[in-house]
């Protein structure tokens, strides 16, 4: 049985669910790098999800349009995010546990509201597959990469995005030079504040699409803490990514590739008990956290506030 | 000198209160809430305060829900006082009751008294180690921790959920199709003692004794006075010659010892078996989580520890009953437990403000006045502050 697994079918069948399952990773890692490399470490990604992931399912349900969930996920999202930033900018809370309590508060709200206002698991038809055209066509790449859903097509067009915004912009300039030294950055006139309120509230629209990705595109219901540590696994990524959106890449793939091999190894029965091979991305992400985080540097103010001095 | 002392005991007063203001203002975003649901938050606070604590009943399970609460918020006391961020109760609890579970399973023809001492030592082991790991990883390979401890809470609910499903599962629910995760019961001879009629059990007790010892490790041995001296400046402690990673190890250490022991009461006073809905929450009711909410309401301080976990517990049994009475999902206990985090940290700002400004006044006295070596007062030493 275990030959099956080396099949040219279920290789691509792999490689296409792979990359499928890496788009909430992407979406909130992505938001979380711009976050990061701005000095702000926010552990609420897993609760900007979770109401994210509601909210799109919510509206996309009533209103039969995916296109407005997404919107509202990327609504709530913000508004995580502006909670977030006023607390850590302008409170200048401990980002490690405020981020713990909008998990808190996240999940417990969109179980609340999951209650009151739908009662039951519902299904909702969600991004269909959108073959692009000619592309699709080519065997096996075509049906790894291109007979996706619309949302995976965009989280893999934000890398460069962010490769593009973090490197070649002013902006990317100012984020980066805040998140290494927010005095120097402060004297050359640059806002600390202004800066790291647009990352965190960008961190926590992506967040929030990453919900959405979940909800409306990947699995198309909403539960009780559907996301289940995906938030976190999310600013582990950004770590094993080294702050880099190509990193972040790389390690979403390479989690969500092992993931997805351990659900085909069940899907073709070979006999490892499940609850075994769900474990296996997990350590899997530790040891390549011990390979490569030694080696490479956080930003120098991650988790620090900034007080312009008199 | 004389303003300066007379500033003192009300900001002391509105620092010790901050939590509770905190707590008031997340009850008042929680009581908008209600509203937006239809429902009279007056009746539905009611409810909570009469599941809580309306009969001895209600008191005891308020006890009850407040001790693992209180035993993973100790572990919490220390390792963010070690400026280590445990997330990973979760899965130590996990860890130290199914190690603790084997002892009580295997050892049926040991006297009651030395298996159940035996299980609460392996369970506190077991935590140990599940703790330890992340301990290790900070402390030698540079690994974040919250990442660390996150990923080994999801390796230990896998490994219950096998284990549970599987090698460990109760016999009489192997045989039937519902398959419950679940382990056979305990002997009757291997539960802690309880105060009948009602559930409150021995580890209540156990664990405000804990909270002492804590608070003796903490500020009155050299071992606490080394992982505080890490957790508020890691370079200056490493210049005083201590061995910093050992430290940082030994807080991740400890504080998942304490989780494990709380995950070992839940079986041996609780529920006398362990049993999970297959996820962690299911066998932990989120003590892991919330246990750092208590921690934290408790300003990290063991004893300030005790009556949060309580306030916490309250909360978690009198949700049920607001629940069953106005029909308002516990999960909006849940929120409102995020929210007092997020408010409680916030507050944080009004203190180190505080600090700051007494900070310069004693800086401006010191110019004005040099300090006479005989007349030094240990009240004054940022120690206390603590």
């Amino acid at each position: 049985m275990i030959s099956d697994l080396f099949s040219m079918t279920v290789l691509v069948g792999i490689l296409a669910s792979g990359i499928r399952l890496a788009t909430p990773y992407l979406y909130a890692a992505i938001g979380e790098t711009f976050s990061q490399r701005s000095g702000v470490l926010n552990l609420g990604v897993e609760g900007q999800m979770l109401l994210g992931a509601f909210a799109a399912f919510y509206v996309a349900l009533t209103t039969g349009n995916l296109w407005l969930g997404v919107s509202a996920a990327i609504g709530v999202g913000a508004l995580m995010g502006l909670a977030m930033a006023f607390v850590t900018i302008n409170l200048q809370a401990e980002q490690g546990i405020s981020g713990i309590g909008f998990y808190l508060f996240g999940l417990g709200l969109s179980d609340l509201l999951f209650q009151k206002l739908l009662g039951t698991v519902e299904t909702v038809k969600g991004f269909p597959k959108a073959q692009i055209p000619i592309l699709s066509d080519i065997p096996i790449i075509g049906e790894i990469f291109f007979r996706q859903n619309v949302l995976v097509y965009l989280a893999l067009l934000l890398i460069p995005l962010a490769w593009f915004v973090l490197n070649k912009t002013t902006l990317g300039l100012k984020i980066k030079a805040v998140g290494e030294n927010p005095e120097a950055a402060d004297s050359l006139g640059v806002s600390v504040a202004r800066v790291r309120y647009f990352t965190i509230i960008l961190g926590g629209t992506l967040s929030g699409v990453a919900g959405a990705s979940l909800s409306i595109a990947l699995l198309n219901v909403f539960q009780q803490n559907m996301t289940s540590g995906l938030g976190f696994i999310a600013v582990a990524l950004v770590y094993f990514g080294a702050w880099r959106p190509w990193g972040v890449l790389g390690g979403a793939l390479l989690f969500s590739l092992v993931n997805s091999l351990q659900l085909w190894v069940q899907v073709l029965g070979i006999p490892i008990p499940s609850d075994i091979a769900v474990m296996m991305p997990y350590i899997l992400t530790i040891l390549v956290l011990v390979l490569t985080v030694s080696r490479v540097r956080p930003p120098s103010a991650l988790t620090k506030p900034f007080e312009r001095g008199d | 000198m004389s303003d300066f002392s007379q500033e003192k005991w009300l900001p002391k007063l509105i620092d010790a209160a901050l939590p509770v203001f905190a707590t008031i203002a997340a009850l008042l975003v929680g009581a908008v809430m209600l509203l937006l649901l239809k429902v009279n938050p007056i009746e539905a606070y009611r409810a909570m305060w009469d599941g809580a604590f309306g009969s001895q009943n209600a008191l005891a399970e308020t006890l009850v829900k407040a001790t693992p609460l209180l035993l993973v918020g100790l572990g919490i006391c220390i390792s963010f006082r070690g400026d280590v961020i445990n997330i990973g109760g979760e899965g130590q609890m996990i860890v130290g009751a199914i190690l603790g579970t084997l002892v009580g399973l295997n050892l049926t023809d040991w006297p009651g008294w030395a298996v159940i001492i035996l299980a609460l030592v392996t369970g506190f082991l077991g935590g140990a180690i599940w703790g330890g790991i992340p301990g290790v990883l900070k402390a030698y390979f540079n690994v974040n921790e919250i990442l660390s401890t996150v990923m080994m809470n999801a390796i230990a609910v896998q490994l219950m959920n096998f284990l549970l499903r599987g090698p460990m599962i109760d016999p009489a629910q192997a045989e039937l199709a519902s398959k419950i995760p679940q382990t056979a019961r305990l002997l009757d001879a291997f539960r802690l003692p309880r105060w009948v009629p009602t559930r409150l059990h021995l580890g209540a007790l156990i664990a405000v004794g804990l909270a002492v010892l804590v608070y003796i490790l903490l500020w009155r041995t050299s071992w606490g006075y080394r992982i505080r001296a890490v957790g508020q400046n890691p370079d200056a402690s490493r210049y005083a010659g201590i061995k910093v990673k050992r430290y940082i190890v030994l807080a991740l250490v400890l504080s998942g010892a304490f989780a494990g022991l709380a995950g070992v009461m839940q079986v041996y006073g609780v529920n006398y078996r362990m049993i999970t809905d297959g996820s962690a929450s299911g066998f932990t009711g989120s003590a892991g989580f919330n246990g750092i909410v208590a921690a934290l309401f408790g300003q990290l301080h063991p004893i300030g520890t005790i009556p949060a976990s309580i306030l916490f517990g309250a909360l978690l049994v009198g949700a049920n009953k607001m629940q069953r009475v106005v029909q308002v999902p516990s999960a909006l206990i849940t929120a409102l437990n995020g929210l007092v985090v997020v408010f409680v940290v916030s507050s944080e700002i009004w203190r180190r403000r505080r600090q700051k400004r007494r900070m310069a006044v004693a800086a401006r006295e010191l110019e004005e006045h040099p300090p006479d070596p005989d007349q030094s007062d240990p009240e004054e030493s940022p120690e206390v502050t603590a």
